[in-house]
Order: C-alpha cells, then structure tokens, then sequence
C-alpha cells in the first residue's frame, strides 16, 4: 500500500488506532467511527489532527455535527465495485463544506483515480505500487468532463456556453476553454 | 440527429487510448482477469459462451449514414458479417477478439461511436421512441433531453460503481413506444396547465426475474431540474439499493422494499439539497444542446403523391407494405419507414454488413442520412418523401428488409439465448425463426392484427417475454429446454405483465401451443378488429387456457 496526497506519494503522518486500542494523547491520529461518536466529547479536546474511518453504509448526516474538528475523512471502498463511498465523499464536499483530507480507502486501483477526484477525494491508500507510482500519468488520460462536480473542473456543457458567451463578445474566437 | 463537437469527440479519444491500455496491462498480467472484468464490461465487452461479446451504444437509436457504415466495415473485419440489434436500441457483435478490441474500438470512435453505457453497473444508454422529432403525436422530441442525460450519465464519477446496472427511458408521445414503465426511470414529457414542458418521473419498473411496473413518484417536473433529480434518485439508490443480492440489487427491489411514498421522500430530500445548484438546467443550456441537433432541410411534397397510387395499383405487395410498414410524419408529403428485420426463417434483429451498406446508401439517398434503431430490434428510415416511397420498397425488398411485419406475430422480438448467451438456459432464436414460419403468411399475420410475441432465453427477460402480448421464457428441467407462455403483457402506455396460461412445454411443442393460444384468440374475439391483448384484458386467462390446454 501507497498514500497518495494530492498527488505525491508521501508517509502516513496519521497513527491508525484499530478498534479499542488507546489513543494517544498527541500526534495524528485516525480512529474508528464508533469511537469517534461514542467519546466526542474527548476528541473535541484532542488539539492534534484527528480523522475517522467512516464506513460506507452509515449516513453522513449522523458524521456531520463532527466535521468542523475532523482533520480528515477515511471513505471505505470494501471492494471497487462498491461504489457507496462516492456518494458519500460528494455529501462531504458539496452539502457539508468538508475542507479537510478526504482519503479513499481499501480495494483503490488506478482506474478508479479520476472519479475519485471528481467525487472530492485528495488523498488515496493505493493498493498496488504501481497504481501509485503511475497516478499522475492516469490523470493525464482525461481533459473532459460532462458533469460539474465539486472539483472545480469546468464541465463540457459550461465550457460550451462560456464558449458561446465570448463567440457573441469577440468574433472569431473559437478557442474552447478546458 | 445531435452533432458531436471537439469536446465530445476528445473525451471519446481519450476513453479509445485509457481502454488501449487497460487491454495492454490484462494481455501482460498486469490486471487480473477479475480486475480487467470491471474496465471491460465499462466499455461493452462481455465474454460469452464461444467468444467476446462486444456491444455499441446507439444513443437513443439514432444512427447516421456514416455511422452505420462503420459498424458495416466492424462486421466485416472483425466479426463473421453481421451484427445484432439488441432490444436497447444497441449493437452486438458475437465473435470479437481480446488483441483486436483496442484497434475497433479505435475505428469506431472516428466514427462518434464507443461501448461505454452498454455494460456495467452504471446508467446504460439512455434510449427513447425510435420515432422521435417525426412522430406527429409528439409534444416535443425527446431526443435532446436524452442527449442531456446522455452526457450527464457518461463516465458519471458517483454512479459509475452502483448496486446493478440502470436504465432510463423517454418518450413524448401519448402512445409509447419507448417501454418507459419497464425501466429504472421512465420519464413522460407533458405540458402542465401552464403550458410548460415537464416530466412525468416514473421509478422501478423492470422485467427480469422480479418484474415490476414502474411507479410515478413526480406528476410533474420542470425541465429546469431535470438532472438534479435523476441524479437525487441515483445517490438514493446508489446509496441504500442492496448489495449483498445480485438478484434483489436493481432500484425496483428498493422502490419495492421502501414503498413508493418512502422511496420519493428520501428522493426528495436529497433533490431538495441540490436542485438549485450546478445541475440546474437554464435556458440557454437546453438550447445549447438542442442546436447542434441536425435538422433535415424538408421540401414541399406532396402528401399523396401520383407515383404512390400508381405503385399501389400495380400489385399488392407494395400496397401491403405500405399499410403495414410505413407511417404518418409530423412534417406533409414525408413518411416513417419501419425496415424489418425480422424475414421469415431469419434469428431476428440481424443484420449483415453488406445489408448495413446497402441501408446507410439507401439513408443517404432518401432519408437525410439518418437511420433509427428501436427497442423491437428494427430499423427506420425516419424522413422518407412519399414520392420516393415506391423506389425505396423495391431497394429494400432487393435486401429483404420490406417483410410486411412490423407489429405483427412474425415482428418477434428474441435474446441471442442458448446459441450465444453464457446465462441462457434454453434456445430463443430457433423458436422465433420455427414461429415466423408459422405465421409468416402476410394474409394469416394481417387478419391477426397487432400482436407481439416476446422471447427470451432465460429468466433475466432480456427478449422481455414479460411485456409481450405471447410472452415465451426458456427454463431447464432435467437438463432439457421447456418454456413457460404468458400472454396479455404489454409494454406501452397501459403497461401490464402477462400472465402464465399453463404448464411449461418442451422445445418441440413450443410453436404449437402458440398456434392454438392464436387460435383460440380468434375464436374468443368480440369483432375481427379486436385485438389479441384487449381479448385477453376482457376475457381473462381461463378461456385460453381451456382451449390450449384441453387436449393436451
């Protein structure tokens, strides 16, 4: 496994506390989601980053009272034809304001990559090294995009009407902006 | 018919090279069969029982000229000759190779056309009425508001992983051609008392092994929020639809489970969330789209030319495709010509490459370059002058796509089944082929009247046996074909599943019993123009059965 962020292969700085294990006082840390609900309280307190792991069939709305202390957000893929956590990481981003790390979890290959990043995703635990090492060239592989997203990539529909809107304004430009 | 811009074109060069190279990374071990499973069904490619399978959207059946020859030239050089209408108005190719994938998908693309949206668990090509932008019945053409699904639904980065796979019909019409009540979202555009084009959203419908009728869960939605909504019913169902059943994944199962009502508050909310965001459709957007949809350049005609008169009195075989496989346009002096493929004997929905030449000259030269494909695995010829109409028939009599069938007992509509598919359980192509013997005689089909015969080859009802007026379903029983016979389903406005008439019956009795449910329609019959479907909603099931099932 790899952690991509925002494009580069880096170090986990997160310390990934697994089911009862203690939490410790200071650094990064990662904790489950029912440790996370269950003691609130206490990582409100917590001064050091603190993200969850969010599993992929409980709703966000029960994550949200929370957001504004997260550092970062854990979305589960079980495998990568389950698709639930691209719902979820779009709820994040475009109902909730999430600005924290968003980080794709579990069976993450290369081709998923550019959904990811339109769904909201910045940070990637690559299954194999080679995806990994590979992702900037796979981001590479699209420059157009039929839906607006929250990734700020320009969809086709509105690149055609600025398009036309400067066709009106300047004539003789063609040029289509991406 | 919608022109692809530098935009649309680029994206599909892109996908042609990503798919290249996933081909590439499986041939080299790189990706596991398992893995690659995934990255080809997302561009229609699914192995079958001998071979790869490989199918080509045909966005709401519309082809050009141009467009159809390509797939003619992927016939000939990378398949045995023909491929298959399927009945989501696509085309499959039975014999692909792996290595030779990337190189047709390569040649398709500079024709406009790809796989993508024709497998997998994503939105699936949007289809609608084969009919649409000439139907005169029509309050506006549909086509556009598909083209907008189209793009939207393309490559989606939230439902490109959801539970099953989901499929969205449109029509515009009063009659339905486009089967929108047996599909995930059906959408009705109608005006409101205000005058204002919307949409009637009908969820759940389906066939398959749980069939269910769609229900409306929105009278009436402006267009303005088209997209917002579809894609608030998607986060619903891609959110809670189940994914531990194969069987019970499809959005009828969690529009079922749910209930209706539910189904649309959870629908609700989500819309509410986003339905003023970046999804709203302006104006200036749909109008956007609409624009770079074609025209034709129609000429004044007239509506009862002298040549067709003439050709009508020269002999009945001209005048029995005119009553049958031609219909009114909305535009004076033109015609929509319905090509049959379904010939007496042949597996239907077939075509072969030189037959796809042959029709996309014949488009050029009397129909502005535009071919439809609909869903009852037929071609049309959507903007024919009626003057032209008696050159037309002799050109496509010439390539025996002018059997005057459409609609009738002999218009079978069949899966590939056993002969291809890697699901069937039993054979669908030579049972339609024995019945299009059987009722092949134009005066025998002409005095039945309408009537539908669905087949398919397996319970996931992809001939729609369901919906057919004589519906068929292949089963095994001991290892041997049997087949289940439904009759009074119907897939229009009026939307109905058939119901089972009796026992199922082996392969050798199958057309037999279908000649006595015929006949004993004709006897049971109020009036000669009574039709088969409407005899069986007055009557019910047990008189057929009666009769069918007596001496057997």
């Amino acid at each position: 496994m790899r952690l991509v962020r925002r494009g580069e292969i880096v170090e986990d700085r997160f310390l990934h506390v697994i089911d009862d294990a203690p939490v410790p006082e200071h650094g990064p840390v990662i904790v489950p989601a029912a440790r996370l609900i269950a003691d609130a309280a206490d990582f409100a307190r917590r001064e050091d980053p603190t993200g969850v792991v969010w599993p992929n069939n409980r709703k966000i709305a029960e994550l949200a009272p929370c957001l504004d202390r997260l550092a970062l957000v854990a979305l589960v893929f079980p495998s990568f034809r389950d698709g639930r956590a691209y719902s979820q990481a779009r709820q994040l981003r475009e109902n909730h304001g999430f600005r924290g790390e968003l980080r794709a979890t579990g069976q993450i290959l290369r081709d998923q990559f550019v959904f990811m990043l339109r769904a909201g995703f910045d940070a990637f635990e690559v299954s194999k090294d080679a995806d990994a090492a590979a992702f900037a060239d796979v981001l590479r592989r699209y420059s157009v995009f039929y839906q607006p997203t929250a990734d700020g990539r320009q969809s086709a529909l509105r690149a055609r009407l600025r398009a036309a809107g400067s066709e009106r304004t300047s004539a003789g430009m063609q040029d289509v902006e991406r | 018919m919608y022109v692809y811009d530098e935009l649309d074109r680029t994206l599909l060069a892109e996908r042609v090279r990503e798919f290249a190279d996933q081909v590439r990374r499986r041939l080299s071990g790189e990706l596991s069969e398992d893995e690659f499973k995934l990255l080809r069904l997302m561009n229609g490619v699914y192995l079958q029982l001998h071979a790869y399978m490989l199918r080509i959207a045909i966005p709401y059946g519309t082809l050009s000229s141009e467009q159809l020859r390509m797939l003619a030239h992927v016939a000939r050089r990378y398949d045995r000759d023909y491929g298959h209408f399927t009945t989501r108005q696509n085309i499959q190719f039975n014999w692909i190779k792996l290595d030779e994938l990337p190189a047709a998908m390569a040649d398709l693309a500079r024709a406009g056309l790809h796989g993508m949206q024709t497998s997998g668990n994503c939105v699936r090509n949007i289809t609608t009425d084969q009919w649409a932008g000439v139907a005169p019945d029509e309050i506006e053409d549909p086509r556009i508001y598909a083209e907008i699904l189209r793009q939207h639904s393309t490559m989606h980065p939230e439902f490109s992983f959801l539970p099953r796979k989901f499929k969205i019909a449109l029509t515009a019409s009063e009659h339905d051609r486009a089967a929108i009540k047996v599909h995930d979202i059906g959408l009705r555009l109608h005006r409101n008392g205000a005058g204002e084009t919307g949409f009637e959203v009908i969820v759940g419908g389906g066939l398959g092994r749980t069939p269910f009728i769609g229900k409306t869960i929105k009278r009436f939605l402006p267009e303005r929020d088209l997209l917002s909504y579809v894609e608030a019913i998607l986060r619903v169902y891609n959110q809670y639809g189940r994914r531990d059943n194969i069987y019970k994944a499809r959005i009828k199962i969690l529009v079922h489970e749910l209930g209706a009502e539910a189904f649309a508050a959870e629908v609700e909310a989500e819309w509410q969330a986003m339905r003023d965001g970046a999804l709203a459709l302006d104006p200036t957007a749909i109008a956007n789209i609409a624009r770079r949809f074609r025209v034709p350049a129609y000429e004044r005609q007239a509506d009862d030319p002298a040549a067709v008169a003439e050709a009508r009195a020269s002999g009945p075989a001209f005048d029995a495709w005119l009553g049958n496989s031609v219909a009114r346009h909305k535009v004076p002096g033109y015609a929509i010509v319905t090509l049959s493929l379904k010939p007496t004997g042949g597996p239907p929905g077939d075509a072969t490459a030189a037959q796809m030449d042959a029709i996309a000259d014949l488009a050029e030269r009397f129909s502005f370059a535009e071919i439809r494909v609909g869903h009852e695995q037929n071609l049309v010829l959507p903007h024919v002058a009626r003057c032209d109409l008696p050159a037309l028939w002799r050109l496509l009599d010439e390539i025996g796509v002018a059997t005057p069938n459409v609609g009738l007992a002999s218009d079978i509509i069949a899966c590939p089944g056993l002969d291809y598919c890697s699901l069937a359980n039993a054979r669908s192509i030579p049972v339609a082929q024995e019945l299009s013997r059987r009722f092949g005689d134009s005066a025998l089909s002409r005095n039945l009247g309408r009537l539908h015969i669905n087949i398919s080859g397996c319970i996931n009802a992809c001939g729609h046996h369901h919906v057919g007026h004589i519906g068929i379903l292949g089963v095994e029983k001991n290892g041997e074909e049997f087949y289940q016979i439904t009759i009074g389903g119907r897939a229009d406005e009026r939307a109905e599943l058939g119901a089972l008439i009796g026992p199922a019956v082996p392969y050798a009795e199958v057309a037999d019993v279908v000649e006595d449910v015929v006949a004993a329609y004709v006897e049971l019959r109020a009036r000669p123009d009574e039709l088969f479907v409407d005899t069986v909603s007055r009557v019910g099931v047990e008189p057929f059965r009666e009769r069918v099932y007596a001496a057997r």
